[in-house]
């Protein structure tokens, strides 16, 4: 597998070196401990907002430091959690003396370091309040397993809870608009191809050529069935079906229909995936309001993509249209 | 009789270093197969921190055990830095100013490290995690402490209540933790976790002078 990479044990500190200095408007980055954080420090009087886990789903969560969404971002190893050392620095340039917000996926690594890390936070005086997102509705019983996992939902979460905290909410209410967000979207992905870590240098797991894996986890890790190749429009409905279900999503809800891919499947294979998905919510009598399209929650260069629907009212609609700049998203400001 | 002093804690955390060096590679091939095969690579960066921060360390048994549980909580990462780093200290606050601890204080020790596990955790007994070592070894020290038994005979039944613990894993289905993800697939594979851990307890024995 050719890499564009020097030494594979320092592929995340060169990445955030290169990713800070090329959004250096938006970003300063800490070389150790390792973190992101808003050029300009913490807003006085503003919830901060702090997310991390393991590198290699970028633009997930550096990419989203910025007006209306983080504060701060803790990259850990590739495919593996950051200490709780990082999260608390990250956590102390992101308290604007609000107190902050920590969303987490739910992979247990993460869950664990973020808990321990906001013990230490409290007890050096920061109210920390946390979000655990777990939107992938591939895992199926919740209760005999770690739980189902935070995936591209995250984003969303993370948007919508920035919003808030830029509108001047307070940290309970920030964290209220967060699990909202949360228990309103549902996700499932697909991989046609494994990845492969820098420094393990062997795909992370087999998959023949003409075979997909059905719910993945953001690490290409199984989640439902592995099937043969179809159709992108009969993949979309082998995503769709459970995501709708699940909710449920029914006739009347308004929606945002958010297409994820991994890394290294092309937008124009994505558009095909986001054509098929909003025909199923038409012809369902579910209206998509807003849509995302574009490689947010990514899995290194593993092909592949999800689906994400997120269930709206007024005041998400309202919260997503606000002035937003980050590296990877921006509008209205 | 004696209690074991702050020179026993320092030698049950210098052999835990050396022996889970030289399990890496099992360590490794046993999380290879039902989580993400980095367990021995993580654990071992974390106790050769241990070892180079005791050098030069003084204090109580305590003192050394919440020094070796805030190097494991910043150097190992995933989710068992966080797990053997709370189990220590909670294991520390429970025999915080003690110079020399005896039978009772050591199923103090062993208990809370339990306890700090299954709540920052969330794990039960038979879910196929740590906790089927630790818990295990916390209860038979508990009774063999009752039944009058030293201070080394106590880390002695622990540690033997942790092995039978790490092999009664194998049959096991996680429901906690990467490896649950694969449901049905982790039965027939001893989870990495209990294993790393009956190894540490088995160096708690031979540190107090117990084969």
């Amino acid at each position: 597998m050719k890499k564009l990479v020097n030494d594979p044990k320092r592929v995340v500190e060169e990445s955030v070196a290169g990713f800070a200095s090329a959004h250096a408007d938006l970003v300063t980055a800490s070389s150790d401990p390792l973190f992101i954080a808003r050029a300009g420090g913490a807003t006085r009087g503003k919830v901060g907002l702090v997310s991390g886990g393991g590198s290699g789903h970028e633009p997930l969560h550096a990419g989203f430091v910025g007006y209306g969404m983080l504060d701060a971002a803790v990259p850990g190893p590739v495919f593996t959690s950051p200490t709780p050392d990082p999260i608390v620095a990250a956590t102390k340039a992101a308290d604007g003396g609000a107190g902050v917000l920590h969303i987490v996926k739910n992979y247990t690594g993460d869950v664990l370091n973020f808990e321990t890390a906001a013990d230490l936070a409290l007890a050096e005086g920061i109210e920390v309040r946390a979000v655990v997102t777990d939107d992938d509705v591939a895992v199926r019983d919740s209760l005999y397993t770690a739980g189902r996992r935070g995936v591209a939902g995250t984003v969303l979460v993370e948007r919508i809870a920035g919003a808030a905290a830029e509108r001047g909410d307070d940290l309970d209410a920030v964290a209220g608009i967060a699990e909202r967000v949360n228990a309103n979207v549902r996700s499932m992905g697909v991989a046609l191809t494994p990845c492969v870590v820098p420094h393990a240098g062997e795909p992370s797991f087999e998959l023949a050529d003409d075979e997909i894996e059905l719910g993945i986890g953001i690490h290409g890790e199984p989640g439902r069935t592995r099937t043969k190749l179809v159709s992108a429009d009969e993949v979309v409905d082998l995503l769709l079906d459970p995501i709708l279900a699940d909710l449920p999503f029914g006739e009347g809800d308004r929606t945002l229909l958010f297409v994820n891919g991994m890394g290294g499947t092309p937008l124009v294979e994505l558009y095909i995936f986001f054509r098929r998905a909003a025909e199923v919510l038409g012809e369902r009598g579910i209206a998509v309001e807003r849509s995302l399209v574009g490689n947010f929650v990514t899995s290194l260069e593993m092909q592949g993509a999800s689906i994400t629907v997120l269930k709206l009212d007024d005041e998400l609609v309202e919260l997503w249209d606000s002035p937003l700049h980050t590296a990877a998203l921006r509008w209205g400001r | 009789m004696a209690g074991l002093g702050a020179d026993w804690a320092r030698d049950w955390l210098l052999r835990t270093a050396a022996v889970i060096a030289e399990h890496r590679t099992e360590l490794l091939a046993l999380d290879r197969a039902i989580g993400d095969g980095d367990h021995g690579e993580n654990l071992d960066r974390g106790f050769q921190a241990v070892a180079s921060k005791l050098d030069g360390a003084e204090g109580t048994p305590a003192d050394l055990f919440k020094l070796a549980a805030t190097t494991l909580i910043s150097t190992v990462g995933g989710a068992s830095g966080p797990l053997l780093g709370t189990a220590l200290l909670k294991g520390s606050v429970a025999v915080q100013g003690r110079e020399e601890l005896d039978s009772d204080a050591l199923v103090a020790l062993l208990t809370a490290a339990r306890d700090g596990l299954v709540s920052r955790g969330k794990a039960e007994p038979g879910d196929k995690t740590m906790v089927d070592a630790w818990s295990p070894a916390a209860i038979a020290a508990g009774e063999a402490a009752t039944a009058g038994a030293s201070p080394a005979e106590v880390l002695a039944a622990a540690a033997e209540a942790a092995e039978g613990g790490a092999a009664a894993t194998e049959p096991l289905v996680a429901r906690k933790g990467r490896a649950s993800y694969l449901g049905e697939r982790s039965a027939g594979h001893r989870d990495p976790g209990a294993q790393s851990s009956a190894l540490i307890l088995r160096a708690a024995a031979r540190a107090a002078g117990h084969p």
